[in-house]
């Protein structure tokens, strides 16, 4: 009986938790179909603005900017950062804490001081555009990439790389057929999270577009006071919709793997 | 490869961090200490004490306390629940309170001013049920609740990570022992979980204190945190030093804080179980 009821409270809060997450969503996802500009009124079902979304020319741009830029922004961060653990791993304490130092700055630092410290700073030498909130991007993925690549090669066997090297394998060989394995989890993560972040950054790339960029973030902003573009619910469904498939596929995919894992588990506790 | 030349694989990230951390910190410093003719002067970081920035600030700094706490007891029980549920599960429903990050946050927090306005969608709820409907538009509450939305997710995840390894038989050591399930929270769970709960507060704290859309959009602009003030200051009155000045008092105001918070130097590696890998948890680095 007691049981039963614990069971109930926790189901219940579970469901009101998920009712708070998922009515904007589902908000967003009926104006999409709502025939009229208002965002108030009901005019009925209609799939037009996803018609259109093929067509507007300044979403598609913003749309292109977008995932461009938190694919390129985090593939640059994945070298830099990838080469910057393993560099942070063989070094002393001392010079350890100064680049976890460095990494943390932008982490704990207001978004908001971020973004105008780099306007201020490009302002000098760069006109504000791709390149500057490329750049921008680039410094706040790059830590993301650092703190989840590092755990991974602090738990890494090097004594697999060392084989592969006495058995006559070259340097770079080596790498990649023992070590890159061996971290490709906290890479993709890491990866993961960076275009997580580059997309659904607003502060950082509001102070550092300059006036000819727009990403999908910057251009909703400036649409608040004229009205928002029926158009974006639409593309806002469209992309959440892609994300769901798509991480049920990844999150489903590696199964396979993780069979294997489990059943090495399970012959280990025996 | 000997370690020296190890070392300087980390070489391009120090370049750049110096590059596009450090020197752009230096330039806001001296925007920050001077004024429109160049001439040095502490003003700009006064200012933070002036009657409409000060409320500003204490308004942020309420706003974010406030926020905080919330998530943090909000966060609690449901990763308590979410705990119960077999190992199999936890991933999904996790990946199930995650999704919603990836709609766009302007459009969430535009959702949310179309639930709380006065003609809203809650309203409606509520004369439904026959209740008398709120007036919560534009106000304190809708703020708290448009922050609370964007960063639970951070609360939770990494509390979550921390105590999901937790061997089972710890849990019924202790029960087998006596303890009932208050004295199970209060002597494992929690302290277990201090770690991510301090990854979650530095992770929530200062982005609820400065995200001035969400006051744009449900504050009805009436209502202004600090990060409402600095972006003013550049965007409509053009006063760069006065803004530098207020970012570089609240850039002081953040390292302090987070100072006491944390002592760990790893920040926010447990906000990879956003990430697909689920809920392996990354190892801490050894103290060196």
């Amino acid at each position: 009986m007691k049981e039963h009821l614990i069971n109930f409270i926790c189901r219940f809060y579970f469901v009101l938790i998920m009712i708070f997450l998922y009515i904007p969503i589902a908000v967003m996802m009926v104006l999409s179909v709502n025939d009229s500009r208002s965002r108030v009124v009901w005019g009925g079902f209609t799939l037009r603005w996803y018609g259109q979304l093929l067509t507007n020319r300044q979403i598609r741009e913003a749309l292109i900017t977008t995932i461009g830029l938190a694919f390129l922004s985090s593939a640059i961060a994945l070298l830099i950062g990838t080469a910057a653990a393993f560099g942070m791993h063989y070094m002393n304490k001392r010079r350890y804490a100064v680049m976890m130092g460095l990494t943390n700055i932008p982490m704990l630092n207001a978004d908001i001081v971020t973004g105008i410290a780099l306007m201020l700073w490009f302002i000098r030498f760069l006109p504000l555009g791709f390149t500057s909130v490329l750049i921008a991007h680039i410094t706040f993925n790059i830590p993301y990439i650092i703190l989840a690549v590092l755990p991974k090669i602090e738990q890494m066997n090097m004594s697999v790389y060392e084989a592969s090297r006495d058995l006559g394998a070259t340097a770079a060989y080596g790498f990649f057929t023992t070590i890159l394995p061996q971290l490709s989890g906290g890479i993709l993560s890491g990866f993961f999270m960076a275009v997580t972040m580059s997309m659904d950054d607003f502060m950082i790339t509001y102070f550092t577009k300059g006036a000819g960029v727009n990403t999908l973030s910057t251009m909703i902003y400036g649409e608040i006071r004229k009205g928002i573009k029926p158009e974006m619910y639409a593309l806002s469904t469209v992309i959440f919709t892609a994300v769901l498939i798509l991480l049920l596929i990844v999150n489903y995919a590696p199964s396979a793997r993780e069979r294997a894992q489990h059943r090495e588990l399970a012959e280990r506790e025996l | 490869m000997n370690r020296r030349n190890r070392e300087l694989l980390a070489s391009p990230y120090f370049i750049w961090s110096v590059g596009f951390t450090v020197i752009p910190l230096i330039v806001i410093l001296r925007y920050a200490f001077t004024n429109a003719g160049g001439a040095f002067t502490v003003e700009n970081i006064l200012a933070i004490g002036d009657s409409i920035n000060r409320k500003a600030f204490l308004f942020s700094l309420e706003i974010a306390l406030i926020c905080t706490l919330l998530c943090i007891l909000l966060a609690y029980p449901l990763v308590m629940v979410v705990r119960r549920l077999h190992i199999s599960r936890r991933a999904f429903m996790l990946f199930f309170l995650i999704l919603p990050m990836w709609m766009n946050f302007i459009l969430r927090l535009l959702a949310w001013q179309m639930i709380l306005s006065s003609n809203g969608i809650l309203n409606f709820a509520l004369q439904a049920l026959g209740l008398k409907p709120l007036d919560i538009a534009n106000t304190w509450t809708a703020i708290i609740i448009g922050v609370v939305y964007d960063y639970f997710p951070f609360m939770m995840l990494p509390i979550f990570n921390a105590i999901a390894d937790i061997p089972e038989d710890v849990i019924e050591a202790a029960k087998d022992l006596g303890a009932g399930p208050l004295t199970v929270f209060t002597r494992i769970i929690f302290p277990l979980s201090i770690p991510g709960l301090k990854s979650g507060i530095t992770i929530v704290f200062v982005p609820s204190m400065t995200s001035f859309v969400v006051a744009d959009i449900l504050g009805g602009g009436k209502l202004q945190l600090i990060g409402n003030i600095i972006e003013q200051e550049f965007t409509r009155s053009s006063n760069w030093n006065l803004g530098s000045g207020l970012s570089v008092a609240l850039m002081v105001f953040v390292f302090i804080s987070m100072a006491f918070t944390i002592k760990d130097d790893v920040v926010k590696e447990d906000l990879e179980l956003v990430c697909v890998e689920g809920t392996e948890k990354p190892g801490r680095r050894k103290a060196a």
